[in-house]
C-alpha cells in the first residue's frame, strides 16, 4: 500500500528536479540576449539615426573635431598619469598585507561611488584660494576652473579606481615567488620590477591604461562644474542638445560612440589572456 | 658555516623557534619535517625573504639577520622551481649573474658548463611552459648555482618529480654539491631524500628542531617517538625498565647499559628488523615470539604483515614468497624475533605531539 503511495511522489521530485534545469538555461539564454539588446539598441538606433547632411557637416565642424581631440588628449593624459602613479600603488595592494588595507581599499574605490558633480566639487574645494593646496597651486601658476588641466585632475580622479583595481589583480595573478626568487638572484627591488614584473604585468597595465581612459573619456558631470570651456566632447554634446535639440546632438553622440566602441575592441583584443603567469 | 642562533619568527597562527642550528661549510644539510612544521619558513628566512622577530643567523661569521636577500649570496630553488616564465632557458640561467660581479664570458662558460652537467643544454632557447617537471627543476638548480652562491637552499627539490625521474635528479644533487663547493641546505619531508644526499640532518616538527646530527644517527637513534615514527620505526611501544630489563606490553627483553637508572620510556622497532620464519632458523641474539597474523597490506614490491602477540599490534616486513606462496594469511600463527640490539630505546622526554 505504502509503496504505491511513493512512486508519484518520486515521480514528482524527479519532475521537479528537471523542470528547474529547463528554467535555468531559459533565464541564462533570454537575459543574455536582452541585456545586449537593452545595451547596443539605443546606441545602434543613435547610429543610424542623424541625417547623411548633418553627420557630413558635423564631421567637418571644427569645433566638434576639437572637443573630440581635448577629451582624447585629456584622458590620454589622464591614463599616463595613473599609470606612473598608480602602479606602485596597485603593487602594494597586491603584495603586501597591513593594517588598514580595507579602509585603502575602500578609499580608492570612493570615486567609482559618489556623484559625479561632487567630484568636481571636491576638486574645486581644495584648489581654491582659501585652501592652502589652492594657494600652492596658485603660487605655480596652476588654476584647475576653466582649464584643460582641471579637466585631466577630474579624469585622473575618476580614472584611478579602474587602473588600480585591473593592476592589482593583474599582480595578484603573478606568483610572488618569481619575486623572491629574483631577489634571491641579486637582483634588487627595482631591478626584479622592471626585470620580472613589468615584463609579466605589462598586458595588466595596458588595460588598465585603457579602463582608465574609457571612463575620463565618457566623464561629464564632474567636468562640467570644473571646466564648461574648454569644451569636451560630452560637454559639447549637452550644449548641442540644450541649444538645438536632438537632431544636433545626435551626430556628435555617434562620433563619441564609435571612438569608444574602437577602445574597447582593442582592450578586448590586446587583453586576450596568453597565460602568461605560466 | 651556517649558524643560526635563537631564531623566532612569530605568525598570528604559527610560530617557529627559538631555533638554533649549526651547518658546516661545503656540506650536504637535510632538514626534515612533515608539512606545516615550518620548513620552507626557516628557509625563506635564511634567504631573507622573511624578517625575523628574535635571534640571528651568520654565513662564514658574517651577521646577515638583517641583510637583504640580494646581498647575502644565498641561492633558493623553490619546489614548484619559479622559473621566470617570459625568459628562456638560458636567459633564466644567466639571470642573477651581473648582479653577483660575474663577468659576461665567464658566466656564459659557466652558465653552459652547467647545462651540460645537467643534461639540458639542448633546451637553451625554450621557455619553460615547455618543458617536463625533472627539466625545471633542473633549470631552477642551474639558474641557482649560475650565481656561484655560498649556501644553496633548496624547497622539496624532489617531492614535485615523477619517480622515475628522483633517481636522476638525486644524483645531479650529489655531482652539483661535489663540483660546486656550495652548502647545500635542502628541506624535505621524505626520510630517504635525507639519507641518500645528507651527510648531517636535523627533525623540526612545530616550528622547534627536535634532533639534529648525522643522517644515520637520527635514523638509527631517533631522540623522540615523533621522529621514530617519522623515520618509518612502525613499531613504538611505551616501555619500562627495571633491574637491567625492559618489558613493553607484556614482553620482557634485556635493556642495554645505555639506559641506565631510566624507569620509563619508549622502544622503537623497524619492521626490517622483525623476522619471521620457523623456529630453526633464530638465532641465539634473538627474541622469538610468536603470534597471529591479523593483516596483510602490499607495500609497493613487499609486504608488510601485521600481527598480535601478548598486548601488542607488531608491524614487519615480509619476504615475498611468503606473501605470495599463501604461507601466510590471516589469522595464520607464526613465530617471529628480533635482534635485542636493533630495538631502539628513547628516553622519556615529553613529546610535543598533540
Amino acid at each position: 500500500m505504502e509503496e504505491t503511495d511513493i512512486t508519484p511522489f518520486r515521480k514528482t521530485l524527479t519532475g521537479l528536479q528537471r523542470f528547474p534545469g529547463f528554467l535555468f538555461n531559459s533565464w541564462m539564454l533570454v537575459s543574455a540576449v536582452l541585456v545586449l539588446l537593452f545595451i547596443f539598441g539605443p546606441l545602434a538606433q543613435t547610429v543610424f539615426a542623424p541625417e547623411k547632411e548633418i553627420f557630413l557637416e558635423t564631421l567637418k565642424d571644427k569645433d566638434v573635431l576639437r572637443s573630440i581631440g581635448l577629451s582624447l588628449f585629456a584622458s590620454g593624459t589622464a591614463a599616463i598619469i595613473t599609470l606612473i602613479f598608480g602602479t606602485p600603488l596597485a603593487y602594494i595592494l597586491a603584495r603586501h598585507r597591513f593594517h588598514g588595507k580595507k579602509l585603502v581599499e575602500s578609499i580608492i574605490d570612493l570615486p567609482i561611488m559618489i556623484p559625479h558633480p561632487v567630484v568636481g566639487i571636491a576638486l574645486l574645494t581644495i584648489s581654491g584660494h582659501n585652501h592652502p593646496f589652492g594657494k600652492f597651486l596658485l603660487s605655480l601658476n596652476i588654476s584647475l576652473m576653466g582649464t584643460s588641466i582641471g579637466i585631466i585632475a577630474v579624469m585622473v580622479f575618476v580614472g584611478l579606481p579602474f587602473f588600480v583595481n585591473t593592476v592589482k589583480a593583474g599582480i595578484e595573478g603573478i606568483p610572488e615567488r618569481l619575486e623572491k626568487v629574483s631577489r634571491s638572484l641579486g637582483a634588487g627591488r627595482g631591478a626584479t620590477f622592471f626585470r620580472v614584473l613589468l615584463p609579466l604585468s605589462w598586458r595588466y597595465l595596458l588595460v588598465g591604461m585603457i579602463m582608465c581612459m574609457a571612463r575620463a573619456l565618457s566623464e561629464f558631470g564632474a567636468i562640467i562644474i570644473i571646466a564648461y570651456h574648454p569644451m569636451v566632447a560630452p560637454v559639447l554634446m549637452y550644449e548641442r542638445f540644450t541649444a538645438y535639440g536632438l537632431k544636433y546632438s545626435q551626430p556628435v553622440a555617434v562620433l563619441l560612440i564609435l571612438v569608444s566602441l574602437l577602445f574597447f575592441l582593442f582592450l578586448r583584443i590586446i587583453s586576450q589572456p596568453k597565460r602568461i603567469s605560466e | 658555516m651556517i649558524s643560526i642562533d635563537k631564531l623566532q619568527i612569530k605568525f598570528p597562527s604559527f610560530s617557529l623557534g627559538p631555533v638554533s642550528l649549526e651547518v658546516d661549510s661545503h656540506s650536504f644539510f637535510a632538514l626534515m619535517g612533515p608539512t606545516g612544521s615550518g620548513k620552507t619558513l626557516l628557509l625563506e628566512s635564511i634567504a631573507g625573504l622573511l624578517r625575523s622577530d628574535g635571534g640571528s643567523i651568520s654565513i662564514d661569521g658574517q651577521d646577515i639577520t638583517k641583510a637583504p636577500p640580494e646581498q647575502r649570496n644565498v641561492g633558493l630553488v623553490y619546489q614548484d622551481n619559479s622559473l621566470f616564465p617570459h625568459l628562456t632557458c638560458y636567459e633564466n640561467i644567466i639571470y642573477g649573474q651581473r648582479y653577483n660581479n660575474i663577468e659576461e664570458t665567464e658566466g656564459k662558460r659557466y652558465a653552459l658548463e652547467l647545462m651540460e652537467m645537467l643534461s639540458i643544454d639542448h633546451l637553451q632557447v625554450r621557455k619553460p611552459s615547455r618543458l617536463s617537471g625533472g627539466e625545471k627543476q633542473r633549470v631552477a638548480l642551474a639558474r641557482a648555482l649560475a650565481c656561484r652562491p655560498k649556501v644553496l637552499l633548496l624547497d622539496e627539490p624532489l617531492s614535485s618529480l615523477d619517480p622515475q625521474f628522483r633517481e636522476g635528479l638525486r644524483k645531479n644533487l650529489k655531482q652539483l654539491h661535489k663540483s660546486s663547493g656550495a652548502t647545500f641546505f635542502m628541506v624535505t619531508h621524505d626520510f630517504v631524500d635525507a639519507l641518500t644526499l645528507a651527510d648531517n640532518a636535523a627533525v623540526i616538527h612545530k616550528g622547534h628542531i627536535e634532533q639534529s646530527g648525522r643522517t644515520l644517527d637520527i635514523f638509527h637513534r631517533p631522540s623522540t617517538t615523533f621522529i621514530a615514527d617519522f623515520v618509518g620505526m612502525k613499531n613504538i611501544f611505551e616501555a619500562s625498565y627495571e633491574k637491567g630489563l625492559c618489558t613493553f606490553k607484556g614482553i620482557t627483553i634485556p635493556a642495554p647499559t645505555s639506559v641506565g637508572n631510566m624507569q620509563k620510556g619508549h622502544i622503537a622497532l623497524r619492521p626490517e628488523d622483525i623476522h619471521i620464519g620457523s623456529k630453526g632458523e633464530f638465532s641465539s641474539g634473538e627474541k622469538r615470539l610468536s603470534g597471529s597474523v591479523t593483516g596483510l597490506i602490499r607495500d609497493g614490491f613487499t609486504w608488510i604483515v601485521t600481527f598480535s602477540c601478548c598486548d601488542a599490534v607488531f608491524s614487519a616486513r615480509l619476504e615475498h614468497h611468503l606473501a605470495l606462496n599463501g604461507t601466510i594469511q590471516e589469522g595464520t600463527e607464526i613465530s617471529f624475533g628480533f635482534r635485542h640490539d636493533l630495538v631502539h630505546h628513547i628516553l622519556d622526554v615529553p613529546d610535543r605531539r598533540d
